[in-house]
């Protein structure tokens, strides 16, 4: 079937797959704009946790029996398509975890246990999510190391010139976000890959927001670790993937311990399961990996060049709507970017704003979006972001500017 | 007691009725409150400090209280102006009145006008640190409490 290349992009089709689109909020019609926090999922995820719950359930990677060889045979199904959707060399590298963040600290904790020394720096930018700075610190702090953050222009992206220069002897991995969930900046992750690979430092990808919006090819990008969560790309949530190369995974040590990562165990010494098992202690989200992998599978199906193109047209059409708003001042105004936008509206808080949209069905996000350090750097303790999907149309775009202009008639 | 200062259950009355005119309306509920807010005495910015300061609400929220005469005098702002109208109300109600009587009261006003439809659970998660903030400065003015 040539279902991918076939049909092309209805964003009207696509909708009919979500039902949770299809809801009135305070008795209007719900706009959705916080998908950089969660997507919604499209019917096929729903029904597909359902019929495991329903029918399938059962342990994976121990019974004898059918329905375990069945949830077996699922579980590593889901694994296989999260492989062809990152375009990973083998399964073996794919670890299947709760979400980024889990990701970041499996990573920070074990890569930072086997290979951080003190005196060496661990590389970020101000644009990080805190779950790419936090468990940094943390293993910073026990070994040794220091967290250094690459400054960001006021455009809000990375100049490689200023990158270039913080990647020193003593760097000994850098850990970036793709896509900044903030300011939407697609960062030129490859080149930067590149630049660090030049000078023999690793490079962990952040690709939470990236995912959603983005086709990713782990072998042409040649990351070292990517990870993302299952939730923003129409999965459900506690899935999360984390990407490691197999020379790298095979010399970390595990994560958690327990049940699934052992070969044997005894009191005198325990021995690990191989990749990718030796990072997957315990019963995994079995029911949440298997709607991941029909979220995969929708979306490829979907296919990026129409996801991109359609949103493209949402970012134009919205990045002009937004700017013409008189007081409003959009943080960022790069234009290379996913269709996310952070903005204030003068003279009106954002929790303010985000109260007075949620009053007219819109759903955005408030606050400081786990990107302290970033709104810092805007000289803001908080913004209001509107990030957008392949689901949201030019008439929503709409209905945001005309909630925006209602709601500052009130101050 | 002090004729000149209605007692608790009096203000809150006023209040409920004010919003029921509103009769739901969200918009008119959004400006009585703004209105509330824009009404409320001027803190001086020398009282925002840290001590002042109500951890728990989604916004900036400072609130100052001092026993004079036996009753509570009481100081609030908020960076956010729908908070700021709900301090407005609660110090409204509160206001001059005695700590005993203040940490007796379980205020009705916020069920009954519906002001919890107003606000994000977080915003009523920061309503409840206001209550508590001023409970417990009532509390230090009564003993027995």
């Amino acid at each position: 079937m040539l279902l991918n290349t076939a049909v092309a992009f209805d964003v009207n089709r696509i909708r009919a797959d979500f039902p949770a689109l299809h809801q009135s909020i305070n008795q209007k019609p719900l706009v959705y704009l916080d998908n950089g926090a969660t997507a919604h999922k499209p019917q096929c995820v729903i029904e597909t946790t359902k019929q495991f719950y329903a029918h399938g359930n059962s342990n994976v990677h121990r019974g004898i029996h059918t329905l375990s060889q069945h949830a077996t045979n699922a579980y590593e199904t889901a694994r296989k398509t999260i492989r062809r959707f990152l375009n990973a060399p083998s399964e073996e590298e794919i670890i299947l975890t709760s979400g980024t963040t889990m990701s970041c600290n499996l990573v920070a904790h074990s890569f930072g246990e086997a290979f951080l020394k003190t005196g060496d720096v661990v590389l970020v930018s101000e644009m990080e999510h805190h779950a790419n700075i936090v468990p940094w610190q943390l293993i910073a702090a026990r070994k040794g190391a220091t967290v250094k953050a690459i400054p960001i222009t006021d455009n809000g992206t990375i100049d490689l010139d200023v990158y270039r220069s913080f990647l020193t002897e003593s760097v000994r991995l850098v850990s970036l976000i793709h896509v900044s969930n903030m300011l939407g900046t697609i960062n030129p992750i490859h080149e930067m890959i590149q630049m660090a690979h030049e000078q023999g430092i690793l490079v962990m990808v952040d690709g939470a927001q990236s995912a959603p919006h983005l086709p990713i090819d782990i072998q042409a990008l040649d990351a070292d670790f990517f990870t993302f969560s299952g939730h923003k790309v129409f999965g459900p949530t506690g899935t999360g993937v984390l990407f490691g190369k197999k020379h790298l995974l095979e010399q970390m040590p595990p994560f958690f311990g327990g049940g699934d990562m052992i070969r044997t165990v005894s009191f005198d010494e325990t021995t690990f399961n191989v990749l990718p098992h030796k990072f997957e202690a315990g019963t995994p989200n079995i029911a949440g990996f298997l709607g991941l992998d029909a979220a995969l599978n929708y979306v490829m199906e979907v296919g990026f060049d129409g996801i991109e193109a359609h949103e493209q047209q949402l970012f134009a059409y919205a990045h002009a709507q937004l700017r013409a708003i008189d007081g409003l001042t959009l943080y960022g105004p790069s234009t290379d970017k996913a269709p996310v936008f952070s903005f204030m509206v003068q003279h009106i808080h954002p929790f303010d704003l985000g109260t007075l949209l949620d009053k007219q069905g819109i759903a955005v996000r408030t606050g400081h979006h786990c990107t302290q350090p970033l709104h810092r750097r805007f000289g803001l303790s908080g913004s209001v972001r509107a990030s957008f999907t392949f689901y949201n149309t030019l008439e929503e775009v709409d209905a945001l500017v005309h909630g925006i202009q209602k709601a500052r008639r009130f101050f | 007691m002090n004729p000149t200062i209605p007692s608790i259950a009096a203000r809150e009355a006023e209040v409920i009725a004010e919003f029921q005119l509103a009769d739901g309306d969200w918009e008119l509920e959004t400006e009585l409150l703004i209105d509330q807010g824009n009404l409320l005495e001027p803190m001086d910015p020398a009282l925002k400090t840290e001590a002042t300061r109500v951890h728990g609400c989604v916004s900036q929220v400072w609130l100052h209280a001092r026993l004079e005469e036996g009753r509570m005098h009481l100081w609030a702002d908020s960076d956010s102006h729908l908070t700021k109208g709900i301090i407005a109300l609660l110090i409204r109600v509160l206001n001059f009145q005695k700590p005993a009587d203040i940490v007796q009261t379980e205020l009705r006003f916020i069920e009954e006008i519906g002001l919890k439809h107003l606000l994000t659970s977080q915003r009523q998660g920061g309503l409840a640190a206001m209550v508590k903030k001023i409970n417990a400065e009532a509390s230090r003015y009564t003993p027995n409490a």
